[in-house]
């Protein structure tokens, strides 16, 4: 559907085409939450690392040098351990609702996580991930150099809104004249969210379909658009009966 | 079809499909065992998921539905063909066979970055012989002043300063894995700068090293130095020579894409880079043992010291060039 439209869409949805000829969609994450995901990843390092100071401080030089080697392994190892035993997320990203993919959608393995995290040596340059940054504004995927050597994305955690109607009004009502198909997706959502506002929100948004409710009150409004919308979903007993108009 | 219509048809795999996910994920036997879904008819339940959430889209169904199916399918996605080996085995095989072949193939790369090591290395020796006041222009007086300390032959501890002798050979080896481990990192990294931050840290290290051996040569702790440094010195150069290779091959991917997009260049490079890095510091850290247990053994004649040191490079360039060379050896 989209692969025919010449222009591209003007948003930071990633599309990856799986081997059964489906088109996931995954929503790219940007710099700022992707900075905010290092920040709480940097305080949970300082924050260990200092523990490991204040224990080790007191043995003396060996202590010392197993500091040097702590500081070692958080700096270089601890994205890549995080990414690859858990489903691609530090803990910062996971605070963060962010997890890494590879180009086609699957988890990460090694070697990727290892050439995405080592690269930060580059990102960082000149200072603070100037450099990063910059590359994640001129490439379409904001990746960062990183991600481009390992074919890696970074995506939001997809969280599972509720798949059901959570009313149980299922009274139907016949469409007073055809709707375009844009105009009924839009009916469904709303009457699938409805639930989830408030009455008098409800109303308000219903308000807006002045065609469809007449001068009806917000209230009887909002009533109608779900009655309607049931019908288009082919919930309650009119729709089943009138399948084949819809 | 009306959508609650096509749910109520559906609905009984997708939630088939939600446990065996989640039993998956567990690890759970029990859950595995209790979803419908089987290895086989895996890729056929798997087929009609997908085609599910065609349907649903063309049939413009709601958002909320089709963001549902497409989680399972790309969780399902993820398992199915995010798979992975036996790691520990891959390793072995890695190690007895994939580098010294990894290495072979790379042979570019790896002689190019040798070059641009060694030759400012074996450069500088000759150099500090020559003129010995050339050491300035690459060292500090206080940098030279504290190898010559290190390497005096009255000093308790070899090849290392005067503050870390104190020091137990096991903080030592922490000290060198961290630092040199990490310079190969940084010279793998170097590569994505079009290789130029690899070509700089090669030169670099090569100039270096090969300044403070030609200086202290000079100064004549001959004995202390090249027995100190014959030991690790094999695993530790190679090492620098493959990290430097793995760069190298990156920013040649970047310069030279060929018939290819630069981003697919790049990242097929990466993966027989990243392979190399791998190789780089394992050999790396091997040294960092060599070196903090046994070069600074000051009992061991001098003739030994040379003679190991000189046997670890015969192993490793044998390794390189014969190892995985059998018939199904990957």
């Amino acid at each position: 559907m989209n692969a025919a439209n010449p222009i591209p869409r003007l948003d930071t949805i990633h599309r990856v085409l799986t081997p059964e000829g489906c088109e996931l969609e995954l929503r790219l994450a940007g710099g700022i939450i992707r900075a905010r995901a290092w920040l709480i990843d940097f305080f949970f390092r300082m924050l260990f690392f200092s523990g490991c100071v204040f224990i080790l401080s007191r043995s003396g030089r060996m202590g010392e040098a197993l500091l040097f080697l702590l500081a070692f392994l958080l700096e270089w190892l601890y994205p890549v351990v995080f990414e690859v035993f858990c489903e691609g997320a530090t803990p910062g990203k996971r605070f963060s609702g962010l997890v890494v993919l590879r180009d086609d959608g699957t988890p990460l393995d090694w070697s990727a996580s290892v050439a995405r995290n080592f690269l930060r040596a580059v990102d960082f340059l000149p200072f603070f991930y100037a450099l990063g940054l910059v590359t994640m504004g001129l490439n379409r995927e904001g990746k960062r150099l990183g991600d481009l050597l390992a074919g890696t994305l970074v995506v939001y955690r997809q969280t599972v809104p509720p798949p059901k109607v959570m009313d149980d009004d299922t009274k139907a009502e016949v469409l007073p004249f055809t709707l375009t198909e844009a105009e009924q997706r839009a009916l469904i959502e709303y009457r699938l969210r409805a639930p989830g506002f408030s009455r008098a929100r409800a109303g308000e948004l219903a308000q807006l379909a002045t065609p469809l409710i007449a001068e009806l009150p917000p209230d009887a409004a909002r009533e109608r658009l779900v009655h309607l919308g049931n019908y288009l979903l082919g919930r309650g007993a009119l729709a089943a009966r009138t399948e084949e108009a819809g | 079809m009306k959508e609650s219509q096509f749910v109520a048809l559906r609905e009984k795999e997708w939630l088939a499909w939600d446990l065996w996910l989640e039993g998956n994920k567990r690890q759970s036997r029990a859950k595995r065992q209790a979803a419908s879904i089987t290895l086989e008819n895996l890729p056929s339940a798997f087929r009609r998921l997908c085609h599910d959430v065609s349907l649903a889209r063309d049939r413009h169904y709601s958002s909320v539905l089709i963001d549902a199916l497409q989680q399972r399918v790309l969780a399902a996605h993820q398992r199915v063909y995010g798979a992975r080996g036996d790691l520990r085995r891959r390793w072995l095989v890695f190690l007895g066979a994939g580098l010294p072949r990894l290495v072979r193939a790379e042979r570019r790369f790896v002689f190019a970055a040798a070059f641009l090591f060694f030759v400012p290395l074996l450069a500088c020796i000759l150099l500090a012989q020559i003129f010995p006041e050339s050491v300035h222009y690459i060292l500090s007086p206080d940098t030279t002043a504290e190898y010559e300390r290190m390497y005096a032959p009255e000093a308790q501890r070899l090849g290392a300063s005067a503050k870390d002798a104190a020091d137990g050979q096991l903080a030592l080896l922490m000290y060198y894995i961290g630092n040199n481990v990490q310079i190969n990192f940084r010279c793998f990294a170097g590569g994505m700068l079009f290789g130029l931050g690899s070509v700089l840290l090669l030169i670099y290290n090569g100039l270096v090293i090969g300044m403070v051996a030609g200086y202290i040569t000079e100064v004549g702790y001959i004995d202390t130095f090249w027995g100190f440094v014959a030991g690790h010195s094999a695993p530790e150069l190679i090492g620098a020579v493959l990290s430097g290779a793995a760069g190298l091959k990156i920013g040649y991917a970047l310069i030279a894409p060929g018939r290819r997009r630069r981003r697919e260049a790049l990242t097929e490079a990466a993966r027989g880079a990243v392979r190399l890095l791998y190789g780089a510091a394992f050999l790396t850290f091997c040294a960092a043992f060599v070196e903090s247990l046994w070069s600074p053994a000051r009992s061991l004649p001098f003739a030994l010291k040379i003679g190991v040191g000189l046997a670890f490079w015969g192993v490793l360039i044998a390794y390189f060039c014969l190892a995985g060379r059998g018939r199904h050896a990957a």
